[in-house]
């Protein structure tokens, strides 16, 4: 329990003491949300969509989860060639609690960072669905970052170094983005990409953001929710597993 | 207390370390010398259950590396070779993440950290980030941070190098009165050779993965008929001929890396 506790808050007070990586990853969802959702607002509004704003900011929190989840696990690697994961993988702890540990910690980043864009876009517009509704809501980034913090450890467990991450941001992060409806309804989407929209663990975390925290899921939050606990227990089992038979 | 048999490390078709076998009982304090590249590192990286061998055992403390990993991890401590710190996190705080890991109880965590960081001169500085510290610094660090939780076994990979002579003789007498008092067996590696034969009571010497000779350093003054332990080295190991050989195993360890990817 100790073990989980020092992990996590490791990667807390990493984050917090990283100005740049605060403010700098906020950068990106502000741009998204004024561009697209100034942009596109009059289109969408115009093709019957309604308040294009209302749509986008789920999305562009999910975004945000999705990027730093996913860092947090890849950061693995640098522990990896900065030394510190020797410290750790040597301690007389079990491999899979250290492994929980800080994927706990990478998701408490996750959100923590979601739930500034969230408050971010209440000045650009954006008005939630319902008060209630909000406390779901948290609990879906949570998931959401989760998942995604468990796919980031899973992938660093088996990658050699940093030459990787390239690969895995355009193959891998920008699909997972771009084809979950965060930015587009999925109904509109050509039946193949609907179909690979469909399988994108992504899609469940957008539309149950959407569901909680705007109006409107489209696979319904129930759905959303037993997909997206199922995927991150599988996630968090093989991550564990290959966590454990890392060499150095 | 450290019990090796026909250890055998291959990356690829090159063999760091070849069917090497040796024992370290309890209390003594054992160096493990070699050239660069002779796979010294990879000896204590399998020793510490980091990589796997391809063949022999290793047992520590009675404990099969392979099978009982948890076992084996609770009865050593390390101070790695290369860093292995936080930047961004204090030296305070790199202290308490380690003992708190080993689960070192509270009260004795924290009469040690403040005891061992006044021990390298860092107690004022304990709040400061470690990537404000200079290399000496974070060495010192290190050394006090393997010494947190009291192992049965200490690997020390190459523990005061780019240290001043005064802290280094300061942190040897402090790792000589844990073996003394707690009967802690101590295994490193060295490139200062004066420094093994002071404190050693054991010496192995490893060249291109296997070991060439192990005995006191008496023991092998007598048999190369040398006066120190560093010419008995030289006298095993050649003078001259290391540049080409290192340049084969960089050769072999480029390979590999590409290989990886």
């Amino acid at each position: 329990m100790s073990t989980i506790y020092i992990l996590w808050l490791r990667q807390l007070k990493r984050y917090s003491r990283s100005k740049s990586r605060i403010i700098g990853s906020l950068g990106q969802p502000l741009l998204f949300l004024v561009a697209l959702g100034f942009g596109f607002g009059p289109i969408y509004q115009k093709a019957g969509g309604g308040n294009y704003i209302q749509f986008l900011v789920p999305g562009i929190i999910a975004m945000s989860i999705l990027f730093s989840a996913i860092f947090s696990g890849i950061e693995i690697i640098w522990d990896k060639q900065f030394g510190f994961l020797k410290e750790t993988l040597v301690a007389p702890v079990s491999r899979f609690n250290i492994m929980i540990g800080r994927t706990l910690g990478g998701a408490t980043v996750a959100t923590l960072q979601g739930i500034i864009v969230l408050l971010t876009s209440l000045i650009i517009g954006f008005r939630p669905g319902s008060i209630i509704m909000i406390l779901p809501g948290l609990v879906f980034m949570f998931l959401v970052a989760l998942l995604f913090a468990a796919l980031g450890t899973t992938i660093a467990s088996v990658l050699e170094d940093m030459q990787g991450f390239q690969f895995i941001m355009s193959f891998l992060v920008m699909p997972l983005f771009f084809l979950s409806g965060a930015l587009f309804p999925l109904q509109g989407f050509p039946k193949a990409i609907g179909i690979v929209a469909s399988i994108n663990p992504l899609s469940y975390g957008v539309d149950g953001l959407r569901g909680t925290l705007a109006n409107g899921a489209h696979f319904g939050l129930g759905l959303d929710f037993t997909v997206l606990v199922a995927i991150t227990l599988v996630l968090f089992l093989l991550g564990s597993y290959l966590f454990s038979k890392m060499q150095i | 207390m450290i019990e090796v048999k026909d250890l055998t490390k291959r990356f690829n078709e090159f063999t760091a370390v070849d069917n090497i076998s040796f024992s370290v009982d309890r209390g003594e304090i054992f160096a493990f010398l070699g050239p660069n590249g002779a796979g010294k590192t990879t000896t204590i990286k399998m020793l510490t259950t980091l990589l796997h061998p391809n063949a022999g055992s290793i047992f520590l403390n009675g404990s099969n590396s392979e099978k009982d990993q948890n076992e084996v991890r609770r009865s050593f401590g390390i101070i790695f070779q290369d860093q292995s710190l936080d930047d961004e996190l204090t030296a305070f705080e790199n202290m308490e993440f380690h003992g708190v890991l080993y689960k070192v109880p509270k009260d004795i965590r924290k009469k040690r950290i403040e005891q061992l960081l006044r021990f390298v001169e860092l107690w004022d500085r304990k709040n400061e980030l470690v990537k404000n510290f200079s290399g000496g610094m974070k060495r010192r660090l290190e050394v006090a941070r393997g010494l947190i939780h009291h192992p049965k076994i200490l690997f020390l990979d190459e523990p005061t190098l780019g240290l001043d002579p005064q802290i280094r003789s300061h942190i040897w007498n402090y790792i000589k009165n844990l073996n003394r008092e707690e009967q802690m067996t101590i295994f490193f590696t060295t490139h200062y050779i004066e420094e093994a034969e002071k404190v050693s009571q054991k010496v192995a010497i490893i060249d291109h993965g296997k070991i060439i000779i192990q005995g006191t350093p008496d023991e092998l003054k007598q048999s190369t008929k040398t006066i120190s332990l560093e010419d008995a080295f030289l006298a095993l190991t050649g003078n001259t001929i290391r540049e080409e050989e290192t340049n084969f195993i960089d050769r072999m360890r480029m390979h590999r890396k590409i290989h990886r990817r």
